[in-house]
């Protein structure tokens, strides 16, 4: 199961992002994973979020452009050579990763892909024997 | 020495001018009248037929004719001569996407070229000159138009366009070119690129600039006067009348003297459309008195400004108009090119972004800046960065497309573009000119 990941789009200048950490602060909205790509004049903030659907309507209420995309999650355990091992799937199965980004809990570290056909490449590394994480799975890291 | 290039008619007195405007509106009339429906319909719905139009104090009485009468005549249906008898056509943008097309017989271009030939010689211009136009050639007036007039003139014409920098100080320095044609902010960006360079004035070969198609100040006049080493002369004009040289600046540099035996030039009030007596600030409007192909009677350019008819040491008696200072429309000259905000909305629409956009230019180091900045849209947003960037290439493409200059784009966020009173408020023109 992919899970719902928040895109914002933010111009690039100082003070944006904190605007933004605001807006999500006040509504109890907790960040659980974040990344940031960032051109010359605009960025695009990448999150997990507890709760994305209001994490995305109080975003909107505040006049920001998000909307949700779905990721692949998957867990893996806190060590060395183990992203490579994940990775292994993913080169041998030919599914090319637009962006990842990480994030470490107390025991296991959580690897987030984007690929361009989530649907197709999350089966076939299903049928490999890798099974990502669910939302529901993913909100009680 | 004041030079003349037509010195009769230039220095005649008012009552000979009068005369001639007399004689030939009333030819011209009746020219509209026989060839152009548009125009006789809008004189119909006026009660008007050609014999109500006897002198200029008749002029009053005729329609105005707009940029929006050129759109919904586009392309043809102001043409006012055969086909087989026109030579070619300029073009100007339009309000939206369609463009302004103006035609010309071959008499219709002797007679503008003239013109310029007379504003080059009301500049000290001889036969004995190197011109240099570096004016954009092709459906742009200012190339062809000052390039006719130099041959009238008799100079030696470098018709080098707009463009590579190199190549133009190569001509200028190497075949000691003396006049200079082209708009303020090339020739002031030229004059840097040439100080750059270790050109100081006194190397520099050039004596006179003829620079027109956009506003510049007293302020720009001087500061190019001086990198490049010449005088500096305004020259005005709009495609619609036919190019640059319906008014030149002479020796004195102070106002344009407009080519009145070609011309009929009256101020009038752009909301009330009355005429305004001489000296009185408002929208200028011509007639023109002997264009074949294209004749239009009383176009409204929409640029403001005064006319005097005080004597003027170097001679010409025709009267002088200022220097626009500004529009009654939304259109801004940047880069010497005429862009309309409405352009710039089609482009968006059709691109898939919100009507929500703010134009700022402003000018840095003598050069006209352009930054557009679009509110981003949740359709035009997607998480990938390289298709957010290929899409503002698709609309910065559009842009240049319809506009004929590059603009900048700047994504910002939805509901940023300052508003005041519900209306957003569009252009943002820091240039002080």
């Amino acid at each position: 199961m992919s899970v719902n990941q928040v895109s914002v789009f933010l111009e690039n200048k100082p003070g944006t992002l904190s605007k933004l950490t605001s807006v999500l602060a006040k509504h109890n909205i907790n960040i659980r994973a974040l990344s940031l790509a960032d051109t010359n004049d605009f960025g695009i903030v990448r999150m997990l979020v507890n709760d994305v659907y209001e994490a995305t309507n109080v975003l909107k209420e505040e006049n920001f452009v998000a909307k949700f995309t779905p990721v692949l999650a998957y867990k893996i355990s806190d060590e060395t050579g183990s992203l490579d091992e994940l990775l292994k799937f993913f080169s041998e199965s030919e599914i090319n990763i637009e962006y990842m980004y990480a994030f470490a809990g107390k025991k296991d570290a959580y690897m987030i892909f984007r690929v361009n056909d989530t649907k197709k490449s999350e089966s076939i590394l299903t049928a490999k024997g890798l099974k990502s994480l669910t939302q529901e799975e993913l909100s009680e890291v | 020495m004041e030079r003349y290039y037509q010195e009769e008619i230039e220095r005649a007195p008012l009552e000979k001018i009068r005369e001639i405007q007399n004689e030939k509106l009333v030819k011209q009339v009746k020219h509209v009248w026989d060839n152009v429906e548009y125009y006789r319909k809008k004189m119909q719905e006026k009660n008007l037929t050609p014999d109500d139009i006897k002198s200029v104090d008749d002029l009053h009485k005729l329609p105005f004719l707009s940029k929006a009468d050129l759109k919904e005549a586009y392309p043809y249906g102001l043409l006012a001569c055969d086909l087989k008898d026109c030579v070619r056509i300029h073009s100007t943008s339009g309000t939206t996407g369609k463009r302004v097309v103006a035609f010309y017989t071959q008499e219709d271009i002797d007679m503008w070229n003239e013109c310029c030939a007379r504003a080059i010689m009301a500049a000290g211009g001889t036969n004995e000159d190197v011109c240099q136009v570096s004016y954009g050639y092709g459906l742009f007036t200012g190339g062809a138009g000052l390039d006719g007039g130099s041959h009238k003139v008799g100079c030696l014409t470098i018709p080098q366009g707009s463009g590579n920098t190199d190549r133009q100080i190569m001509f200028i320095m190497d075949l000691q070119a003396t006049i200079l044609c082209c708009t303020p902010s090339y020739a002031a960006y030229l004059g840097e690129s040439m100080k750059e360079r270790g050109y100081t004035p006194d190397k520099i070969p050039l004596k006179i600039g003829i620079f027109g198609a956009e506003a510049w100040s007293e302020e720009m006049r001087r500061d190019i006067e001086k990198t490049l080493g010449i005088k500096a002369y305004d020259i005005y004009g709009l495609t619609e009348i036919s190019g640059p040289g319906v008014a030149f600046e002479c020796s004195e540099q102070r106002g344009m003297h407009i080519n009145e035996d070609h011309f009929i030039a009256e101020i009038i009030d752009p909301d009330t459309g009355e005429v305004l007596p001489e000296g009185t600030q408002g929208e200028l409007v011509f007639t023109s008195l002997d264009k074949k192909a294209f004749p239009l009677l009383r176009y409204r350019t929409r640029d403001i400004c005064t006319l005097t008819r005080e004597k003027c040491s170097c001679g010409r008696t025709h009267v002088r108009m200022c220097k626009p200072k500004g529009r009654s429309d939304d259109m801004l000259i940047i880069r010497g090119v005429n862009v309309f905000p409405s352009q710039i909305e089609t482009v968006l629409l059709n691109n898939g972004y919100a009507a929500n956009y703010q134009i700022i230019v402003d000018r840095v180091n003598n050069t006209d800046t352009f930054d557009i900045n679009v509110e981003m849209t949740p359709d035009m947003f997607t998480d990938n960065v390289g298709e957010i960037q290929a899409r503002k290439k698709v609309l910065e493409d559009g842009l240049k497309s319809m506009l004929g200059i590059k603009a900048k784009i700047n994504l910002v966020a939805p509901k940023t573009i300052t508003r005041s009173e519900g209306k957003a408020v569009r252009v943002i023109d820091k240039r002080k000119i």
